[in-house]
């Protein structure tokens, strides 16, 4: 202990020593006491204020009266305050007749648009472009019908979603065991041909009319009426090649889309079809007969 | 030969108990961890029976020094060694699945898909490559500020082989899909009580040597390790608290259940960051900054008040994770205060590491391993700045599930976790081999510059991308309705993810130049090149001190 000094600090040492490690006995930096005693008046304060101490069967509720839930509540009623009159202009508006009023037309868009965001998107995509069993929503092809009533329907009572009692529903039948392979190309080389893609073959065509023409059209135009796809527009569900639509003769996929009556509220339905219906393609009044070649056109 | 036939037997009935439960198991994961279990049994039989010493032989493969040496060095060497192994792996998979977040197709399923492979990353970095760090520079430490050797040295080599076999039973675990689902806590049950006796094994070990002192007073970074090892303990037991459905299975359910089951993670999720990843890493700090810079610690009061601020103020902060959960509001009140207490608490230790600087920041310039200590530092206090500032709930309702709490980790967790284990190894490697120098000092500058661009590029892209995400989730349109859905922010997000993985592949790069320089280092080569500057080991001071012969005097 010759040298109680540190030399290049001028602070004392504390007198240990371990491997070689001393210590200084500098005092605490005053900012850093002033800042810890801040940080603890802060919490001090905070405590009172705001719900903190637990008692035996509840917390004290802090003098403001803050809750997280109240809070949330106070933001939820603040929007629903700020969208009443808009919403109950839509609850009161039946569907058909709300393109005659754009201003509420457009709110109705927009509520959709975000109700599309939360319950959608994830069978059919943030552009509501659909992908590979799951429909494009901006195209004009309406399996169910593409009219603002028709959507609506679609939406309350879902597709194939056997709780709902008035939900759409119909089924192919597979044709494994029906058909051989030549038969089941000539059939798919004959729905390709419906849309150009292919050369005409007569025994497909025979096929067609005598097996498929009831639900799809004689020209492959479609039934909405019985949610029979249209096959002459060249869009696809489950994929355009000749080996796809084989395998959808034979063993046919059947989608499903939940009924969202009881789920979401009637005008969030209404907004819901009046935001598709507004994507692109849709009809205008009651279900529309057959476009073929309309729809011809705009596929490509 | 007593004791040779005593040990094959033991052996023995572990692999007949092992073979047991995969033939009796109707659990594929469980019979594969029952087979590493019975794998380890076979070659422990082989080694006892052909009295062949692995110890020698890996004595010969990794160059250990011969001869008993004055400290008890063995298990810090394999430490080194665990440590560099395991980090690269960790970082290795880090990287991986940064890519996966940008490029999901990367997802191979089912055993390399992200669910699997991100608790694999977490645990690696956390508990191999931190895990293996602590171990070996608290062995390391506790030696040379007691001035004794290790107690019971059997079971400190027991501690850092039984440490192995957790981490692999947990890697492979997951990649088979085995996990309790609580965060860094996902190992099921059989692994937690193995762990357990292990971690207690090196308490004792910890505890034993520091009773053995040769000198007064124990050393500030004891303090700071023994807190870090009780409370580990603790906080493993308590969180892993489950019931097996089955003694033949891996599936385990929790004893907590809801809400509680929430709270029980986040004390144990936070503490674990709060007791591996700071004060673990702080008493590496306080050993190796004044070492290496050859400067007295600061403030010997600071470290006290500090110590004890931090470990009493940390316990309580855990309910930070759970704000605007059905965590009820007086708790996450109490855990959100709790934090922004612990802001000067945690920034002493910043203080005391840089201010030991004091008289000796030229060496900053010249120095590389003090440069990394320097940024460690730094990096540490910006994270302890951060964190009670993301606590605060109006600052969390943007932050909370958004990418900026994978910068705030990655700052703390690269920045200062990384950094200073780096520098710890830097420093060990030359004393621990007996070399006269590390192979290059001038690959440490390499390191040194791409793990900071590296974090720089993390850290700065985590925190545009997860503010990005808050406002994104919170917009609204004029008409009242949310503007974005959840899968227009994750494409907003790609240019963010892609210069995030460039960081972490930075960092990784830095990590391999030191994994070269170590290697040659311990091979006994040195590079020719222009000096740097570098803090000499003084070999004659570097030994135990006899028994005190008389009551040391306060």
């Amino acid at each position: 202990m010759t040298n109680r000094i540190d030399e290049p600090t001028g602070t004392e040492f504390v007198g240990h020593e371990w491997d070689g490690i001393k210590e200084l006995n500098t005092p605490l930096p005053r900012w850093w006491l002033y800042t810890f005693y801040a940080t603890i008046l802060f919490a001090a304060v905070y405590v009172v204020l705001y719900p903190a101490w637990p008692l035996i069967d509840r917390a004290t509720a802090g003098t403001l009266g803050w809750s997280s839930r109240g809070d949330l509540a106070a933001e939820l009623r603040a929007a629903d305050a700020a969208r009443a009159g808009v919403v109950a202009k839509i609850a009161a508006t039946p569907i058909e007749a709300l393109p005659s009023d754009p201003a509420l037309m457009q709110a109705a868009v927009a509520g959709g648009a975000a109700a599309f965001k939360v319950n959608c998107v994830q069978c059919h995509g943030a552009g509501a472009a659909g992908s590979p069993g799951y429909p494009n929503l901006n195209d004009d092809d309406w399996i169910w019908g593409g009219t603002l009533t028709d959507i609506e329907y679609t939406l309350t009572h879902g597709i194939r979603w056997d709780s709902a009692a008035e939900t759409r529903s119909n089924f192919m039948p597979a044709f494994q065991g029906s058909f051989d392979a030549m038969q089941v190309s000539a059939l798919a080389g004959h729905v390709l041909s419906l849309s150009g893609k292919a050369k005409p073959s007569a025994a497909g065509a025979q096929m067609f009319a005598d097996n498929c023409a009831a639900c799809h059209g004689a020209g492959g135009e479609g039934l909405p009426a019985v949610g029979g796809p249209a096959l002459n527009d060249a869009i696809w569900l489950y994929g355009g090649s000749a080996a796809e639509i084989g395998k959808q003769i034979l063993a046919p996929r059947h989608g499903v889309m939940p009924a969202w009556q009881g789920r979401l509220d009637p005008v969030t339905i209404k907004m819901l079809a009046a935001y598709v219906h507004a994507r692109g393609g849709g009809q205008a009044s009651a279900p529309a007969a057959a476009q073929p070649e309309a729809a011809q056109v705009a596929a490509k | 030969m007593e004791t040779v036939v005593k040990r094959l037997g033991v052996w023995a009935c572990v692999l007949m108990a092992s073979i047991a439960a995969i033939a009796l198991t109707p659990d594929k994961g469980f019979a594969i961890h029952m087979g590493i279990v019975g794998l380890v049994a076979v070659i422990l039989i082989i080694a006892t029976a052909t009295s062949y010493d692995p110890l020698a032989r890996a004595q010969g493969i990794f160059r250990m020094p011969p001869g008993a040496g004055r400290y008890d060095d063995d298990p810090i060497r394999w430490g080194v060694i665990a440590t560099m192994f395991w980090g690269i792996a960790g970082l290795l998979a880090g990287v991986f699945i940064a890519a996966q977040m940008a490029f999901p197709e990367l997802n191979i399923e089912p055993w390399l898909n992200f669910g699997r492979l991100r608790p694999l990353h977490t645990s690696a970095v956390i508990f191999a490559f931190g895990g293996n760090a602590l171990l070996a520079t608290s062995f390391y430490v506790v030696q040379r500020t007691c001035r004794t050797t290790l107690a019971l040295p059997g079971v400190a080599r027991f501690v850092f082989w039984g440490y192995q076999l957790f981490i692999v039973l947990a890697a492979t675990g997951y990649l088979l899909g085995i996990s309790q689902g609580k965060e860094y806590a996902e190992p099921e049950w059989y692994v937690d009580l193995w762990l357990t006796v292990v971690w207690l094994a090196y308490l004792a070990v910890f505890v034993g040597t520091i009773l053995n002192r040769r000198e007064p007073h124990i050393y500030v970074a004891n303090w700071f390790y023994l807190a870090f090892i009780i409370t580990v303990a603790m906080l493993h037991v308590v969180n892993n608290l489950s019931l097996p459905v089955s003694l033949l299975g891996t599936k385990s359910y929790s004893a907590f259940a809801g809400v509680q089951d929430a709270l029980t993670q986040w004390w144990y999720g936070h503490n674990a960051v709060g007791f591996f990843l700071t004060a673990g890493f702080l008493a590496m700090m306080y050993y190796f900054v004044p070492k290496q810079a050859g400067r007295p610690v600061y403030s010997y009061r600071l470290s006290i008040i500090h110590f004890w601020s931090l470990i009493f103020l940390y316990i309580w902060a855990g309910p930070h994770h759970l704000h605007y959960t059905a965590l009820p509001d007086w708790a996450q009140t109490l855990g959100m205060v709790f934090s922004v207490m612990l802001w000067m608490p945690s920034w002493g230790g910043m203080i005391n590491g840089l201010m030991t600087l004091n008289g000796a920041w030229d060496k900053v310039r010249t120095d590389p391993i003090i440069r990394m200590m320097v940024l460690a530092l730094a990096f540490y206090g910006m994270s302890t700045f951060e964190g009670p500032m993301l606590s605060i709930k109006a600052v969390n309702s943007l932050s909370h599930y958004t990418d900026w709490t994978i910068g705030h980790v990655h700052s703390g967790a690269l920045g200062w976790n990384g950094m200073i284990t780096f520098a710890c190894i830097y420093y060990l490697t030359p004393r621990l081999w007996q070399r006269e120098r590390l192979y290059s000092l001038r690959m440490i500058n390499w390191h040194f510059w791409l793990a900071t661009l590296g974090i720089v590029f993390y850290a700065s892209s985590m925190w545009v991308a997860g503010i990005t995400q808050g406002l994104m989730w919170r917009e609204y349109g004029a008409d009242g309705y949310l503007v974005n859905s959840f899968v227009d922010t994750v494409a907003a997000l790609h240019p963010m993810y892609v210069l995030r993985m460039g960081g972490g592949l930075m960092y990784l790069a830095g990590a391999l130049i030191m994994v070269f320089n170590i290697a040659m280092t311990i091979a006994g080569r040195s590079r020719d090149e222009a000096p740097l500057g570098e803090t000499r080991h003084d070999d004659a001071a570097d030994r135990p001190l006899p028994p005190l012969t008389a009551e040391p005097a306060e």
